[in-house]
């Protein structure tokens, strides 16, 4: 039928453009939110700058908003951020690494089929639970070990955000052991090198940019986590390394000034939104590094 | 130290090695059945019906979480309405439309640094823009919104993945049969990935439906009647939960536990249905 022929085609090249361009703007509103975020937080920020500088928010050792005596340095904040996530990583990457060499070079394959998941459960498990754990279980147990310590303080939320990130560690570098070429285990195998000796000097190195970037991506978790510290490390914003005694991460003061009654507009009010830019920028940097860490490990293999 | 007797220190340590590695996995497994075991032991006795269909009271004992389970079932609901056609149209433009142009590399690099940005983060874009900027208030919608943008590179990483799995030939094919790209994606490619997109989707929702941060800093209440519309204040289980914990009576810690009880095993439901369905479609 060659009169219906030409109108038919057209109208489809058009629903064929129409249906990509939908696509594309569903696509941009990642852009979209990139851009939100970046504009709420400097919009904010720069209102918070005319009245504190730069200099007195990266130096001062005090962080005392809301009191009649102001510092805004965010130095105790970082610190507290520092602090919880050492902690956790302390647990987190030679727990996670452990097992993320037994599954991939000692466990028969149904059972990592069936311990991987198993441990996964563990990073699905919803933060606030996490923050009733350390709270009413992890902190009275520590509170026996360790007689000093204080009912909120930095270990045991620090401790229990390591079992968090268990999975990811081992999960994220258990899959980069696993994208090892077979023969270099199997050369290994043929100069007499154990298992272990094999895991540790030939595929450890080998997968060591992928294991890196499970490491970046879980202390960018850990400075970002926030009910556990908010429910269990106290609200009490301290410049120090000690992890016996109650401090504040950025995120925690963020939630804390959420819940108060600080008028929107204030110098009060718009501490959250540097404090938030701190940590945007922190996450932000870690996330490029293990995006570029990714691709090159990615195209190592492929 | 003889040949042998080095070989077989090598093989003990090899052994000790395995045994740290089953240990150490062994640890990440106990946790989780201590933390399951601890919560079962605080808060299985307020699980009751009362306990469900109860709203807020001055007592402990009286208090009950039906609001908060309405308000997570709702702002799921909405989340999921929002999230998934955006996150999966994303998805298949990036995978299947974009691959050589520099807005779709722009746009994955971009995706994958959302991904990492912390959760209350969303909370502050979530307040200016739709609380404040559109008015909206500490309302359903405002929730919704934001959560979706939180989920939404998962869902979009997911998609792509699953996209990336159906083999070029199922593609060469359709167009072979004269149909265009909107044709094969919908009716062959989307369809052959459609398990793996149901996963994220499923895994996604359970991220979502834990989140506590973002919602605090949006302005969500804890003592709020049963919603009647997307427009009123809410609250949702994990809300609920850290209102309780907050409180210094060990009655309200009683009741944390056992609405921690209730949203674990919506929980652990959802990943269960995501682990299966991962499986299913694998084979």
């Amino acid at each position: 039928m060659p009169t219906r022929n030409p109108p038919t085609r057209t109208r489809q090249r058009t629903t064929e453009r129409v249906i990509e361009l939908f696509l594309a703007g569903c696509g941009s509103i990642s852009l979209l939110t990139t851009v939100g975020i970046v504009g709420v937080l400097l919009f904010d920020s720069v209102a918070f700058f005319r009245d504190v500088s730069l200099w007195d928010f990266l130096t001062d050792t005090q962080w005392t908003p809301l009191a009649t005596d102001k510092h805004f340095g965010i130095l105790p904040l970082l610190s507290g951020t520092v602090l919880t996530t050492a902690i956790a990583l302390l647990v987190a990457l030679p727990l996670g690494l452990l097992i993320a060499i037994y599954l991939s070079e000692y466990a028969r394959p149904t059972l990592r089929n069936t311990l991987k998941p198993m441990l996964e459960l563990l990073a699905a498990v919803p933060t606030i639970v996490y923050g009733y754990f350390a709270l009413t279980v992890v902190t009275p147990l520590l509170q026996r070990l360790i007689p000093g310590l204080s009912g909120f303080n930095a270990l045991s939320p620090g401790l229990v955000m390591g079992f968090m990130l268990l999975p990811l560690v081992a999960s994220l570098s258990e899959d980069a052991m696993r994208a090892v070429p077979q023969g270099l285990r199997e050369g290994a195998a043929a100069l007499g090198a154990t298992r272990m000796q094999t895991a540790l000097q030939v595929v450890l190195p080998a997968a060591f940019s992928g294991v890196m970037v499970s490491v970046i991506l879980a202390i960018s978790r850990a400075i970002g986590e926030t009910m556990i510290v908010a429910v269990a490390a106290g609200q009490q914003p301290r410049l120090t390394l000690n992890p016996l005694v109650p401090v504040e991460t950025i995120t925690t003061f963020i939630v804390q000034i959420s819940q108060g009654d600080v008028a929107q507009g204030s110098l009060e009010y718009n501490t959250i939104f540097a404090a938030g830019l701190t940590l945007f920028v922190l996450a932000f940097g870690l996330n490029t590094v293990g995006y570029f860490l990714n691709k090159r490990f990615r195209e190592q293999y492929d | 130290m003889t040949k042998a007797n080095a070989l077989s220190g090598n093989r003990q340590q090899d052994r000790l090695f395995r045994g740290l590695g089953i240990v150490a996995t062994g640890l990440g497994l106990a946790v989780l059945l201590f933390l399951v075991g601890v919560l079962l032991w605080d808060g299985v006795q307020r699980l009751s019906r009362a306990f469900l269909s109860g709203g807020a009271s001055r007592f402990a004992q009286k208090a009950g979480i039906l609001p908060a389970l309405v308000g997570t079932a709702w702002l799921m609901v909405l989340t999921a309405l929002l999230a998934i056609p955006v996150g999966v149209a994303a998805g298949i433009y990036l995978e299947e439309y974009g691959n050589a142009n520099r807005l779709a590399g722009f746009l994955e690099v971009n995706i994958n640094n959302l991904a990492g940005v912390p959760s209350v983060i969303y909370g502050l874009l979530g307040l200016q823009l739709f609380a404040r900027l559109l008015h909206l208030g500490a309302s359903f919608i405002t929730g919704a919104f934001t959560l979706s943008l939180l989920i939404l590179p998962v869902i979009i990483v997911a998609t792509r993945e699953a996209l990336k799995t159906v083999p070029a030939s199922v593609r060469e094919a359709s167009y072979a049969l004269g149909a265009s790209r909107w044709q094969t994606v919908s009716q062959q490619v989307l369809p052959a990935a459609g398990g793996g997109v149901l996963t994220g989707i499923i895994l996604a929702l359970s991220r979502a439906i834990g989140e506590t941060a973002p919602l605090i800093v949006i302005g969500a209440k804890v003592f709020v009647s049963v919603p009647q519309s997307v427009f009123d204040p809410y609250t949702v289980l994990p809300l609920q939960i850290y209102n309780w914990i907050s409180r210094p009576q060990a009655a309200y810690f009683t009741n944390a536990a056992a609405a921690i009880l209730v949203l674990l095993v919506i929980t652990f439901l959802m990943n269960g249905a995501a682990i299966y369905l991962r499986n299913q479609w694998a084979k």
